[in-house]
């Protein structure tokens, strides 16, 4: 089996795949990137938490036009999880793109996006409808 | 007038268009000049200048301008903001003439971008070789795994935000939008595109982030706009022919974006454009039903529809009914975006927020020609620029 890593570092390739923020232990902002001080607070003590892979479609966009190395169309969504993060994500497994619906349920998932000039395998996560 | 209010007495913008015999520089220049002129005042008169642009913002722009229309020795501030580039280099003269450093000042913003095409999204490598880099670990490129990165989506996603959390808003009230304002920009010779299209075209166009079609878009674009400020002591010693052009600006604020839980996966246009509206209003002491013309920041269709409720416009969520009734329409009882706004004037970014205090400097002096509404005398410009910022000046006619 190639050697996977994930598109983004806070896509954690368990068995069962999940997101993982840095979350402020004073006010519980949750944050994919790492912070100096909480932008919400401006605490500086920050864990780790775990992120719900249950979520709800808030908004979306179907892409037709992007960069020639980008395939289109494509769902770009925004999601609500069940905890209350708000995460950028594509939702996939739908047959047609304008299935999409405000509101709808959707469930983390995860996908191979590609393998490199190196055999390294890129896996990156979407939300698909539960 | 009383007080120490500052004022508008020269302005000034370039057609929108695609200039490929002129550059930047000669757009910036010409349109100082022209609002020089516009005011009966000369590089002589400037204690500052501020000049915005953002692709060229590395450049020395201002000092480039002044190589062109006089070298006088003033502080030349370059700022760069995104899309508020340009209210942020009138917000810089201002601020440089409320701290009683200068009397007179000039703003200019100017952009060339030629036909650029999507701004943002996927750049793709020479050697296909996933390493994890930046702030996210990003193994590869994600625009389009992760969502978009582009601008027609990001702002689709802003308005299918507000369709979500609100009822009556879709497809057809964001077409709406492009509609009023296609029609709109066949009155406004400055606009880059001057061409009326139906409800259909606008909706047949093709997609490019849905809900926003080719038509829902703005162009890339060139231009150039100025404008010149004076303190309130300054114009009382000007000739009365220039005092009763004067425009007041009642209001100037910059703000940016206020944390919000969603804010690290889709830019929060609302809140600071929110915080600067009711800021706006009560440092000038109107209210939105004061005004007579608003010229927001429609990159988007569905930027323009969000935009109604964050400025007061519209009842709360009821920025699709507003639409629907015809409000914002020339004709209407609030027009927004007579110039065509951006999706048809044409959108060259650092000039985009001096050209719409422009705009409605115009109209305040019933100087619009056939676009003009008639008897206005309290106007908004608001633009906002990813990232975010928000500017917005409230204008009054001289009493």
């Amino acid at each position: 089996m190639s050697e996977q890593l994930p598109i983004v570092d806070y896509l954690v390739l368990d068995e069962s795949p999940y997101l993982e923020a840095n979350e402020c232990n004073n006010c519980s902002a949750r944050f994919f990137d790492r912070r100096n001080a909480c932008a919400s607070c401006g605490g500086t003590d920050f864990g780790r938490n775990r992120i719900s892979n249950e979520a709800v479609l808030t908004s979306f966009s179907i892409v037709h036009r992007a960069a020639p190395s980008v395939p289109v169309p494509f769902v770009s969504a925004i999601v609500k999880t069940v905890d209350g993060t708000s995460v950028r994500s594509n939702v996939v497994g739908l047959e047609d793109p304008m299935d999409a619906e405000l509101g709808m349920n959707l469930i983390l998932t995860t996908y191979s996006c590609g393998t490199d000039d190196d055999g390294k395998e890129c896996i990156a996560f979407g939300y698909k409808p539960v | 007038m009383s007080g120490d209010s500052i004022w508008i007495i020269g302005a000034s913008m370039t057609k929108f268009a695609r200039y490929e015999d002129q550059d930047a520089v000669d757009l910036a220049s010409t349109a100082s000049l022209e609002a020089m002129t516009d005011a009966g005042v000369s590089i002589h008169d400037m204690d500052v200048l501020a000049a915005g642009t953002l692709f060229q913002a590395s450049t020395s722009m201002g000092q480039r301008i002044q190589k062109q229309i006089g070298q006088t020795g003033i502080p030349a501030y370059n700022v760069s903001n995104a899309c508020a580039t340009g209210a942020t280099a009138i917000r810089t003269v201002y601020l440089s003439i409320k701290a009683g450093e200068a009397d007179m000042g000039i703003a200019i913003g100017v952009e060339q971008m030629g036909k650029m095409g999507l701004l943002s999204g996927a750049t793709k490598s020479e050697r296909n070789v996933f390493e994890p880099s930046g702030r996210y670990g990003a193994a590869m490129g994600v625009d389009g795994f992760l969502g978009t990165e582009t601008m027609p989506g990001v702002f689709a996603q802003a308005g299918m935000q507000y369709a979500y959390e609100n009822d009556g808003v879709g497809f057809e009230q964001f077409a709406r939008v492009a509609y009023k304002n296609h029609k709109h920009s066949t009155l406004n010779p400055l606009a880059q595109y001057q061409k009326e299209f139906s409800m259909e075209e606008v909706m047949g166009a093709p997609v490019q982030s849905y809900p926003n079609t080719l038509l829902m878009c703005c162009p890339t674009g060139d231009g150039a706009a100025a404008v010149i400020l004076v303190s309130e002591e300054k114009l009382r010693s000007l000739p009365t022919e220039t005092q009763k052009r004067a425009v007041k600006i009642s209001a100037s604020v910059l703000t940016s974006d206020p944390y919000v839980e969603s804010g690290q996966v889709q830019p929060d246009v609302n809140t600071l454009t929110r915080n600067a509206a009711s800021q706006a209003y009560e440092m000038a002491g109107v209210g939105p039903e004061d005004l007579d013309l608003v010229e927001l920041h429609d990159c988007f269709a569905t930027a323009e529809l969000i935009h109604y409720d964050n400025l007061g416009l519209c009842e709360p969520g009821g920025a699709g009914d507003f639409i629907d009734s015809g409000k914002p329409f020339r004709d209407g009882s609030m027009p927004v975006n007579v110039s065509g706004g951006l999706i048809s004037k044409g959108h060259p970014i650092g000039a985009t927020g001096v050209a719409n205090v422009f705009e409605v400097t115009t109209h305040l002096r019933g100087e619009a020609g056939d676009r003009q509404i008639e008897g206005a005398k309290v106007g908004l410009a608001h633009v906002i620029g990813l990232g975010s910022s928000c500017g917005i000046h409230i204008l009054e006619k001289a009493s």
